[in-house]
């Protein structure tokens, strides 16, 4: 097991802190990693695509579980996989899709490990019918802090808070999730235009396709402000192809340009880039389209295409952001999109998308109702408390804000939105008396 | 620990009666800081100072703490940092002294050189093997403007500073990578009352710096001059032939 000390930051490359890094290869080494950690305490860490400071701890141990990236056994016939936490979702589509079967729960990038996936309880865009990527997850192995490893399955708490619980009850090393069958590798994909943010609301509770999602132009002002293109996808049927496509109908061969120069200049995504690229999408997407074929990867990872599009945000880094409000608190999601209008902030990668049923997880993040993100260069000036009035006001809506792509949020905050922090930390406190397993981001909110 | 945009959530202040100081934690507890540590001499002035800032809803507590005894600093700071992570120190004492009296009395220029380069060195030196057993936080250093070139009317304390300047610039290198941050802050002359009208603008306030310091913790700068076309002025000064240097006004 190699061991190294590095600096790490989130995606969003902002609070940089220094760990000991362990790369354990087997479950042993993991568990070495564990009991033999500091007085700081540790915490597992994947791909590192959590947004802010989940994934770090200053001065402890980091348990990189990249290196336990074993698929052990898929069922074909009943649609299940069996596999260790460090696999990246990338790798099981890459396996289980020409055996068609693919994952029920896809976020917006594949390079998320299942231990990421199950820790942040991922959810894509079509949470309103698929849930949450732990609602697919039918047991997990938890390496606890005294070093040993415990079947977890769903319906218990230590399920529930090990779903969306940030790695902080302990280091998942395998988990077993169920599939959804596909016949080709494809989706049928329609946009539609919507010229204001209400028409945009309302295409997608209208609803009705498997995924769905709303890419928002926050540059627009005016009339236009909060218009969005509405993107609707399903999987294709293999009988739908034509006879030359079914051939290659499960293929999986995603596309890649070379990767964003290490330095990139601060402020390269200012005002004018974004206001343009909003401009390009929404005049780009033809006003209605309907039954266009994409691939899988096209479709759901767009942004994988360019590795380290991060550092495009330049060396200050992103905060990301993403808040959920039930149904009928439309009226906060239209205060955020006016304000970040109004100042003409340079977001990103805005996405409105509506929330179906919320997972058991405890402090796992969706709501029925709505969900707006968005990215914004933490160079912003007066960006802080710009933000810190959006939690106020969808922590006032009943709502939340997401915690596995926070890097900036209130201490007081967390315990507004997420009723269940109380037992969270009781089972905590019961499990992990001494406190083993510390993030930053567990430090930084009192988790 | 800090958020994404440099705030940190405990402060700890070397010299805690320091204007800069005062104001730089007016506006952290304004952001996300709730608890301060002022550290100084026992005086009523730094129990005002923490009143202050108990106002404004931290949790301020006052550490003695006294630069010119450096061998008192591990026992102390080590006391501190023991309590709990501290994000950022400021490194925010300092003595001007009295020019043309130290040059009479060398001891008066010791008691500056000893403050503002020897305490502040060991100081500096025990909060940064804090901090990176900590792997995170702020080292930010005060030094100054009049360290960049030696000027007839302030050499004492400006050679003091410049001392200061390299040795927090060499510790700024040396910590990199460790996850601390050190960043070093160069005021020009810093007025408590407000600038007078034809005054330098070169001069700055202490709420200036604050603010600047502020940003540079966003930033994560390195380097930070207050105000900023200083770092220009400063750098136009360094190439200045000495007879003409010695012979410009004193400002």
């Amino acid at each position: 097991m190699s061991v190294d000390t590095v600096s790490m930051t989130g995606w969003g490359r902002t609070a940089p802190t220094t760990a000991l890094r362990f790369r354990p290869r087997t479950y042993e080494e993991a568990a070495v990693a564990v009991t033999g950690r500091g007085p700081r305490g540790v915490v597992a860490r994947g791909l590192g695509r959590a947004h802010g400071d989940a994934a770090q701890n200053a001065g402890g141990s980091v348990v990189d579980m990249t290196g336990l990236d074993r698929v052990h056994a898929v069922d074909a016939v009943g649609g299940v996989v069996a596999c260790d936490a460090g696999v990246s979702l990338h790798r099981l589509i890459e396996a289980l899709l020409p055996l068609g079967w693919f994952l029920p729960v896809t976020p917006a990038t594949r390079y998320v490990t299942v231990g990421g996936a199950i820790g942040s309880d991922l959810h894509g865009t079509g949470h309103r019918t698929a849930g949450s990527f732990t609602r697919h997850v039918r047991s997990l192995e938890l390496l606890t802090a005294d070093g040993s490893v415990r079947r977890v399955v769903p319906g218990t708490d230590l399920f529930d808070a090990t779903a969306g619980g940030l790695g902080l009850t302990g280091v998942i090393l395998s988990a077993t999730l169920s599939l959804l069958p596909v016949t080709t590798s494809l989706m049928s994909v329609d946009t539609e235009r919507a010229a204001d943010l209400d028409a945009a609301l309302a295409g997608l509770a209208a609803g009705g396709a498997a995924y769905e999602s709303a890419r928002i132009d926050l540059m627009a002002r005016g009339r236009a402000t909060g218009r969005a293109v509405l993107i609707r996808g399903e999987h294709v049927p293999v009988d739908a192809l034509p006879a030359r496509a079914r051939r290659t109908a499960l293929a999986f061969r995603p596309g890649k340009l070379p990767p964003v120069p290490a330095y990139v200049p601060e402020g390269l995504l200012g005002r004018a880039p974004a206001a343009l690229l909003g401009e390009l999408r929404f005049r780009g997407a033809r006003a209605a389209r309907a039954g266009r074929l994409q691939r899988i990867s096209a479709f759901f990872h767009p942004l994988d295409a360019l590795p380290g599009w991060n550092r495009l945000h330049g060396p200050g880094g992103f905060v990301q952001y993403q808040c959920a409000v039930g149904d009928g608190q439309e009226e906060v999601l239209h205060r955020i999109v006016q304000r970040l209008a109004r100042r003409r902030c340079p977001a990103f990668h805005a996405v409105l998308q509506r929330l179906g049923a919320g997972g058991p997880g405890w402090l796992s993040f969706p709501v029925p109702g709505w969900s707006l993100s968005f990215g914004l260069p933490a160079g912003l000036p007066g960006l802080g408390r710009l933000l810190d009035l959006f939690d106020d006001e969808t922590a006032a809506a009943g709502g939340r804000v997401c915690l596995a792509k926070d890097a900036r949020m209130r201490p007081s905050a967390p315990a507004a939105m997420y009723p269940r922090l109380p037992d969270f930390r009781a089972l905590r406190g019961e499990l992990d008396p001494e406190g083993a397993f510390r993030s930053d981001l567990s430090r930084r909110l009192a988790l | 620990m800090k958020n994404a945009f440099g705030a940190p959530q405990s402060l700890l202040v070397l010299g805690g009666t320091s204007e800069i100081g005062l104001a730089t934690a007016r506006r952290l507890i304004a952001r996300r800081t709730r608890v301060v540590r002022l550290a100084g001499r026992p005086s009523p002035a730094l129990e005002r100072a923490a009143a202050g800032l108990r106002e404004l809803g931290a949790e301020v507590h006052t550490v003695a703490f006294d630069a010119l005894d450096p061998g008192s600093h591990e026992e102390v700071l080590g006391k501190v940092f023991a309590e709990g992570d501290t994000d950022m120190v400021l490194l925010a004492f300092g003595v001007h002294g009295d020019q043309i009296r130290d040059e009479e009395e060398p001891l008066g220029a010791v008691e500056v050189a000893q403050t503002n380069y020897t305490g502040a060195v060991c100081a500096g030196l025990v909060c940064a093997g804090a901090l990176q057993a900590q792997g995170h936080g702020s080292l930010v250093v005060l030094s100054s403007a009049a360290g960049a070139r030696a000027r007839r009317a302030d050499f004492i304390y400006g050679s003091s500073k410049a001392g200061l300047d390299a040795f927090a610039q060499g510790l700024g290198d040396a910590l990199h990578g460790t996850g601390v941050h050190v960043m070093v802050v160069r005021p020009g002359a810093v007025r408590t009352r407000p600038a007078r009208r034809g005054e330098s603008p070169l001069v700055t306030t202490p709420g200036a710096v604050a603010d600047a310091i502020v940003t540079g913790l966003r930033r994560r700068s390195e380097t930070v001059w207050v105000p900023g076309p200083l770092r220009a002025v400063a750098a136009a000064l360094r190439l200045v032939p000495r007879p003409l240097y010695r012979r410009l006004p004193v400002r």
